[in-house]
């Protein structure tokens, strides 16, 4: 029997299409991307069928993980330097302007107002690495400094609206302290972060 | 596996004039392709689609609380949940308990939990809404949309809707009030109050051993 001869094909193929998909997609992911916010402590929001969006702008949010430590964070650089000079005043501690300038960098807050000084002075790799054994921000009666964080930042930004992300497995005790602690400053209306779930039909 | 970029690469000379060597114009575009696509699995995963989700509580502000205790909810239209340990939940109609045995234990299940309590004392002010939401048309403009939320409020709001009172044990998990304040979105009940425990609740936990 004769052979068949099967005629050799290039195995080269044309790339520049793949490299055409390739670069629209990355395209796509950099201008949709927004970053996690740098979080010191991982919290796993409860699910909600509410469908309502989180405020992009104007948010102060308190975190509270699971084990009851509670953190503070709010956006707007101006007015995170206004708090900072604000806590300063009644604190009577001075930041110095690469200080102000820091603070308004960072993300959450989860310290005792009297060793924030020094935590600005550190590096980011030791600030993380204390965020992860940091007792958060003292809320008993007798030292109620997230209270002070709370009415400062409406002070510095009245139009601010009080979030609230805490970890399915809180102890309630610590979010009513907290809701108490708002309430204090006349802050009734509370957005708490959920993740979405499927809405059941009754 | 080269993509190819301008024709043939280097010509023959052709007549007498010496020409400078044509270089290939052939780039390999493999490692393009694959920078590419480490980017795109870059940003895939570092990425946040959805933005998270709210839910808006008004709590009554304390001064107004005070005012409100005065004006009790009408003891018929009320129902008062106590979140307790592991998810339990404990209710009864009304705003004080009669006796220690009007105290009910059920739990957040789907169905024969509380949201069938709920539903049922409900259910009329349920059917009201869903009549209005019917009537909206199927392409319906803003400010029909406006119309119906407010009538939903509205019909939320009558003095009669079931008004729920959640209390919370200290033996109980944020989860858990999110829990309850989702059952209530979803048995469309507008009027309710987180408030604390009072004593004779607290004595009558106690005494039925419920924590």
């Amino acid at each position: 029997m004769p052979k068949v001869k099967v005629p050799r094909k290039s195995t080269a193929v044309d790339m520049t299409a793949m490299t055409d998909v390739a670069f629209l997609l990355l395209t796509f992911f950099i201008l949709t991307t927004q970053f996690k916010p740098d979080e010191p402590v991982m919290v796993d929001t409860p699910s909600s069928v509410s469908e309502d969006k989180l405020m992009e702008t104007n948010m102060m949010q308190v975190l509270i993980d699971a084990k009851g430590r509670v953190f503070f964070t709010c956006d707007g650089p101006a007015n995170r330097i206004a708090l900072l000079e604000k806590l300063g005043q009644k604190y009577k501690i001075n930041f110095s302007e690469d200080e102000k300038k820091t603070f308004s960098n960072l993300q959450t807050i989860g310290l005792p107002v009297t060793k924030l000084k020094e935590y600005l002075n550190w590096s980011k790799s030791e600030r993380s690495s204390f965020d992860k054994t940091s007792a958060g921000i003292p809320i008993d009666s007798t030292n109620n400094q997230l209270g002070d964080w709370v009415w400062f930042a409406r002070l510095s930004n009245p139009d601010y609206q009080a979030v609230i992300k805490g970890d399915r497995e809180t102890n309630f005790p610590v979010v009513k302290r907290v809701f108490d602690i708002f309430q204090e400053k006349k802050v009734n209306k509370f957005n708490f972060v959920t993740n979405l779930e499927k809405r059941p039909t009754v | 596996m080269a993509a190819e970029l301008g024709g043939d690469g280097g010509g023959k000379h052709k007549g007498g004039k010496p020409k400078g060597k044509k270089q290939s114009t052939r780039i390999d575009f493999t490692p393009m392709v694959d920078l590419g696509f480490l980017l795109i699995t870059f940003f895939m995963l570092t990425t946040t689609m959805s933005k998270p989700q709210t839910m808006e509580v008004n709590l009554p502000s304390k001064e107004k609380v005070n005012k409100e205790e005065q004006t009790k909810v009408a003891e018929s239209s009320a129902i008062t949940v106590i979140l307790g340990e592991f998810g339990k939940v404990y209710y009864y109609v009304g705003n004080t308990p009669a006796v220690a045995d009007s105290i009910k234990v059920t739990s957040f299940a789907p169905s024969g939990g509380i949201r069938d309590v709920l539903l049922a004392k409900q259910a009329p002010w349920i059917s009201k809404i869903k009549a209005a939401k019917a009537k909206l048309p199927t392409n319906p403009t803003a400010a029909q949309m406006e119309a119906l939320r407010k009538e939903v409020s509205g019909i939320k709001g009558e003095k009669l809707a079931t008004t729920l009172m959640i209390k919370a044990t200290d033996n109980s998990k944020y989860k858990n009030l999110v829990d309850i304040v989702d059952e209530l979105n979803i048995c469309e009940i507008g009027k309710y109050a987180i408030v604390d425990l009072n004593d004779q609740e607290k004595a009558m936990l106690s005494a039925k051993n419920l924590k």
